[in-house]
């Protein structure tokens, strides 16, 4: 059923009873072309554009929860794409053009906003170090404008501007950053792929991988029975180690949980995605007027979806000498997920060196302004065997070879990323 | 986790106090081969359940410590001096 103003109209005079499920129900079949795992935003994007884009329709997603039980749930809902280095830059700039017209594409609200992404900077040093990814932002053609201190003043008034420690000298502005629904991003391209014959199977636990003699994967077993799958892809996030573990793979991840909060509800407050330059602490309201804010992962390996008080305290004292109004705010929730934390910070979407095995992984606690351009890539590389040009750094063994993409330049400590 | 670390010179301290320095690993002879040092600078067992890391008593004796810990529950099973004799250096 397509939605649109006369679908609203018309179910409405016949009593909203009449809706169609958004995705199907199905049984797992025998076989698949190719089967993901995983099915979140990752995974549920790279089922959409393998059966829109691609042509590649006999596809399953396996969920061993609920779609959306994880990471694309979990997030503070932020896009951007204001990265320095060449092997970033284009795919995160991929990505945001393939949200710029999502809800076209999957004919659903994800709510994209564009409400601009304002880094701001305290520093001599670190207005140079801006300037400098503004540029190479603007080279890669993305947009990119620094603000002075008074341009700042007249956006976000209530900013702690006079700070002893942390005077605001200004900030760096991607107009076209903002943020997106983030439930409705899993559920718009289940929705999507759902539409184009993927089968989107949920409460389906994969236990194993089955590999024939030659080492190829042949299948997984799974909580509802062995399923076949032609080619076999992994999108699991914080779990990546778990399922590359079944295939033999040792990964270069660790699992860390990184948290986010939001506050009870406000009238309209922060029209805009503003970010601490002095410590790590990032902030948007959402359309129900919370605040929705994080900061940095707790810095320990963690499985357990929930963090520790230090990062919770930390958190709240970056947000206050921003913003010292916020000292007056009740914070509503707070939660943690798992984030597949690489050893450079960069992502992984790359073949495996077991036939038939695709890795999409690494995605640190930046995945979900990726979750279009992760699901088009990986699905360009499932469905031709060669990776998509703007994903093309992303490999698997570039830790041996020597090809970090080290965004921020501190090596092989995944907990400083 | 808990908020307190037990620290075998200092007792309960708040995690605070701990700077984290990642998998307690043993580091490989200098003549390893290139793929036993890749695997030691990059690959993690990453392990959902018991796992050992170095962690640094930063603010406090500033002693290296192996903390064990669950990843799933944040359960802590063992902290001791890495110099200790059994523990993972």
């Amino acid at each position: 059923m397509r939605y649109s103003a006369l679908s609203i109209f018309l179910q409405g005079l016949r009593g909203n009873k009449h809706w169609s499920r958004a995705w199907r129900a199905p049984e797992p079949k025998p076989r698949y072309d190719v089967v993901i795992v995983g099915g979140g935003g990752h995974g549920l994007a790279t089922a959409f554009y393998l059966s829109r884009v691609f042509g590649v329709r006999n596809v399953a997603v396996l969920e061993k929860a609920w779609l959306g039980s994880g990471n694309i749930g979990r997030n503070t809902t932020i896009i951007r794409s204001n990265y320095l280095l060449p092997g970033n830059n284009p795919f995160y700039e991929l990505s945001m053009k393939l949200w710029e017209g999502l809800e076209q594409q999957t004919n659903f609200n994800s709510m994209v906003s564009q409400r601009g992404v304002l880094n701001l900077f305290h520093s001599d040093g670190q207005r140079d170090a801006y300037i400098r990814r503004g540029n190479a932002m603007r080279l890669h053609g993305v947009d990119a404008e620094l603000l002075d201190r008074d341009q700042v003043r007249a956006r976000l008034p209530f900013l702690d501007f006079d700070s002893a420690r942390f005077p605001i000298k200004g900030g760096l502005l991607q107009p076209r950053g903002g943020t997106v629904r983030h439930d409705a991003v899993a559920w718009s391209y289940a929705r999507g792929a759902d539409a184009e014959g993927v089968d989107v199977i949920q409460h389906c636990e994969v236990k194993a991988i089955r590999r024939s003699a030659d080492g190829g994967v042949e299948g997984v077993e799974t909580t509802r029975g062995f399923i076949g799958a032609g080619k076999l892809a992994l999108a699991t996030a914080g779990h990546s180690s778990q399922t590359a573990a079944m295939a033999g793979l040792t990964l270069p991840l660790e699992s860390h949980v990184l948290q986010a909060f939001v506050s009870e509800g406000l009238k309209p407050f922060i029209d805009t995605v503003v970010t601490f330059g002095a410590g790590h602490f990032y902030v948007s309201q959402s359309d129900k007027g919370g605040l929705v804010f994080g900061g940095d992962i707790d810095g320990y390996n963690s499985y357990a979806q929930r963090g520790n008080l230090a990062t919770v305290e930390h958190v709240a004292e970056a947000g206050v000498a921003m913003i010292p109004s916020l000292s007056r705010l009740r914070v509503l929730r707070a939660w943690g997920g798992v984030m597949d934390m690489s050893m450079d910070g960069s992502p992984i979407i790359d073949k495996t060196a077991i036939p038939n095995l695709y890795l999409n992984a690494g995605w640190c606690y930046g995945g979900f302004k990726a979750t279009p351009a992760s699901g088009y890539c990986f699905a360009h590389l499932i469905a031709r065997d060669e990776p998509h040009p703007t994903a093309a750094a992303m490999r698997l063994d570039r830790f041996a070879r020597g090809r970090l993409i080290d965004e921020k330049g501190v090596g092989a400590q995944p907990n400083l990323h | 986790m808990a908020s307190l670390v037990r620290c075998p010179h200092c007792g309960p301290r708040p995690r605070e106090e701990f700077a984290i320095r990642g998998a307690a690993l043993s580091r490989p002879e200098p003549d390893a081969d290139r793929e036993t040092w890749c695997a030691y600078v990059y690959l993690r067992e990453n392990p959902r359940g018991p796992y050992a890391e170095h962690w640094h008593h930063t603010g406090g004796c500033r002693r290296w410590l192996v903390v064990t810990r669950n990843t799933l529950t944040h359960e802590q099973i063992d902290v001791r001096d890495v110099a200790e004799p059994g523990a993972r250096a």
